[in-house]
């Protein structure tokens, strides 16, 4: 637990100091939502029904650019074989990166929201539980995210690999975000939300375990 | 077997990188107290030696035990060529990381003395990008030092330091060892290794192929240089 | 661990399996005739409905591969044994062979009967998502050149794709249930059953026989990859005389 305390304040103090970097992204991001407002043309009608699901598309995209940049730092100097060296368990060096991924992706997820909403006008009356709906996401992509990173970190190729293997497994994860975000926006008269998000739910409860168990596998050498 | 327990013993250990052989068969021993110099050409084996010996590297046979135990990562530490730092982040929040991680007192009060034992105590606050290479090498020094463990493993202790630096590394290696501690350095500076270590090791092609009193080493370490001077010529 | 030393190839397991091959050939060759010529052409789809005696069983056995894929990365991260190596990287590449073959049975079938190459059936999607996922990792085994990591990394991505393959099935099911109702299989006279089992059994025997022979030849090139030490040069024992 204090391992996984410190790999945390570790992970934070580096993504606060890489700000540029998080920026950056957060920026591609937006313009990734205004490009994806151009491929369906000026149609509001449209573009209002299709919002949350650019959202997610946006932050899908971005998050690779998130996870793949936590472990250059990490590959580096060898960091995290230095770690492991200290006599860390694997399980809290992924536990302390994927908890700082999930709170890295959900501030980027809450800054593209408001993008989101002055491209694409949808109603504000769920945003409250779209939020909710941004912290169980970026949970799901965060974990299988941080171990394929750190999977892909260490081939050749890692900038095709890490989208190529992560995202055939993160579609539950899209489906029912992109669900219970157009529910939440757009009127959801027989509460269906909620089963989505009980789903991202259930694929946080499979992966948060799984990937921590595995992660020792793909970092040791 | 001695009353004292090897610091570090390993047998027969093996490691492959894909279809070449880092290293063949090879045995060592040290007791606490002990400096052993491994010696040998460039791709001889060393580096690799010291990170399975480390516990960085899983060898593909044989075994490494520590003080009587099976080696566990995070009781020898190693110096490598990898400084294991973050560039982002200032040698002192670096090292404040790393004793968090050991679960020491990462207090400023607590870090600096480290940093000032490796000559760093002024550089403290600055980012590792503005380090040199010798300075990184000195921090790696400082959070090696701070693991306490009982095994030190130094990978071209030398490299990249300043003569000053090699007078500190040096006296470190005299002071770990009269703190017990065993030390294991890998060099091609034999004639300087020679003069404070107490044993040797020469690897070529991974396997060992002599080991010694430190104080034969050159000489042994010229032959090796003769024959495979001889082996291309013949 | 003892995980240097490859297993060999073993001619048994050709000769096995050149036999199964044999079988399953023979299996299919009556169970396509059965399909195409004896069985009663089906009430509403008519002629086109054929396909299924292929296509059932190629889904079945798609899914059987990774299965077995999958308990090979489980068997081969806990026992280091090269063979469950083999055996994955033959599994993952049939199932990935068996789950395009699906997907473009899928397809055919999909243009006469409801008008479209593609319908986001559950069954469909998720056999297309799970398809790319073991491609994914079928590109993850060949730009790792290290045996030992490529083996450990693709058995981890091994382990989590196929623990995904329920969630995304269950998650395209609710998905699609919200556009339109979902096809029920109908029930499926006897004289269907004939070829389609004939099919299935004979799928599986050719299954079982290209997997064996691709792990043979995996294992082949591990032997390679894994060759023992090289013996030591005279230069090493003149140095190491004394």
């Amino acid at each position: 637990m204090r391992a996984v305390a410190a790999a945390f304040y570790k992970d934070l103090l580096l993504g606060w100091r890489g700000r540029a970097q998080g920026m950056a992204v957060a920026v591609f991001g937006a313009t990734l939502l205004l490009l994806l407002s151009f491929a369906v043309g000026p149609n509001a009608q449209m573009l209002r029904q299709l919002g949350g699901g650019f959202l997610w598309v946006a932050l899908l995209f971005s998050s690779t650019l998130a996870l793949t940049e936590s472990f250059r730092l990490e590959r580096e100097n060898r960091a995290i074989e230095g770690m492991l060296l200290l006599g860390v368990h694997p399980a809290a060096i992924f536990y302390g990166k994927a908890l700082a991924n999930w709170l890295q992706l959900f501030v980027l997820g809450l800054l593209l929201l408001p993008v989101m909403v002055v491209l694409y006008d949808p109603s504000l009356d769920g945003i409250g539980g779209v939020i909710g709906v941004l912290a169980l996401g970026t949970a799901g992509l965060s974990a299988p995210g941080t171990l394929h990173a750190g999977l892909s970190s260490q081939t050749r190729a890692q900038q095709v690999l890490l989208p190529l293997l992560l995202f055939p497994l993160v579609v539950p994860v899209l489906i029912a975000a992109v669900r219970a975000t157009s529910l939440l926006l757009l009127g959801d008269p027989m509460g269906q939300a909620r089963s989505w998000a009980l789903l991202l739910l259930a694929f946080d409860g499979v992966f948060w375990p799984l990937c921590g168990l595995l992660f020792g596998h793909v970092i040791e050498e | 077997m001695n009353e004292t327990k090897a610091a570090i013993e390993a047998r027969g250990l093996c490691k492959r990188y894909g279809r070449t052989w880092a290293l063949v068969d090879v045995d060592l021993c040290i007791r606490p107290g002990e400096a052993l110099v491994v010696a040998g050409r460039n791709g001889s084996g060393k580096s690799t030696l010291l990170r399975v010996l480390a516990g960085s590297l899983r060898p593909d046979r044989g075994e490494v035990r520590l003080l009587g135990t099976s080696l566990r990562r995070g009781r020898a530490a190693l110096v490598g060529h990898a400084s294991f730092t973050y560039d982002l982040l200032t040698g002192m929040e670096n090292l404040r990381i790393a004793a968090r991680l050991l679960g020491r007192p990462s207090g400023p009060e607590e870090i600096q003395p480290f940093l000032d034992r490796v000559g760093l105590g002024a550089r403290g606050a600055d980012r590792v990008q503005a380090y040199s290479a010798g300075m990184r090498k000195r921090l790696t020094l400082a959070r090696a030092l701070m693991q306490d463990a009982p095994v030190l493993l130094l990978d071209e202790p030398y490299g990249q330091l300043d003569p000053p630096g090699f007078g500190l590394i040096d006296r470190l290696v005299d002071e770990l060892r009269a703190e017990g501690r065993a030390v294991v350095l890998a060099s091609h500076q034999v004639e300087r290794l020679s003069r404070i270590c107490d044993r040797a090791l020469l690897l070529d092609a991974g396997r060992a192929v002599w080991s010694g009193p430190a104080s034969e080493l050159p000489f042994a370490f010229q032959r090796l240089e003769e024959a495979s001077i001889r082996a291309v010529a013949g | 661990m003892e995980i240097a030393s490859a297993p060999p190839v073993s001619p048994r397991a050709v000769r096995g399996a050149l036999v199964a091959l044999g079988v399953g050939i023979l299996l299919l060759t009556v169970g396509w005739y059965q399909g195409l010529f004896v069985a009663p052409p089906e009430h509403y789809m008519g002629e086109v409905q054929r396909i299924m005696y292929v296509h059932v069983p190629t889904a079945w056995h798609a899914l059987l591969a990774l299965s077995f894929a999958f308990l090979s990365a489980l068997a081969f991260l806990w026992k280091n044994d090269w063979r469950w190596d083999a055996r994955l990287e033959a599994a993952v590449e049939m199932g990935v062979l068996l789950s395009i073959l699906c997907c473009v049975q899928g397809a055919i079938w999909g243009k006469p009967t409801w008008g479209v190459w593609w319908d986001w059936d559950p069954r469909l999607t998720a056999m297309a998502v799970m398809l790319v996922a073991f491609l994914g990792i079928l590109a993850l085994r060949h730009l790792v050149d290290d045996p030992r990591k490529r083996a450990v990394w693709s058995s981890v991505a091994t382990v989590i794709s196929y623990a995904n393959v329920p969630i995304v099935y269950f998650s395209v099911r609710w998905w699609n249930s919200l556009h339109q109702v979902q096809s029920t299989p109908k029930t499926v006279d006897s004289a269907m059953v004939t070829p389609l089992r004939i099919n299935a059994f004979g799928m599986l025997f050719v299954l079982i026989a290209f997997v064996t022979l691709r792990s043979q030849i995996a294992r082949r090139r591990l032997a390679a990859e894994l060759a023992p030490p090289p013996a030591a040069s005279t230069a090493l024992a003149a140095g190491g005389e004394r």
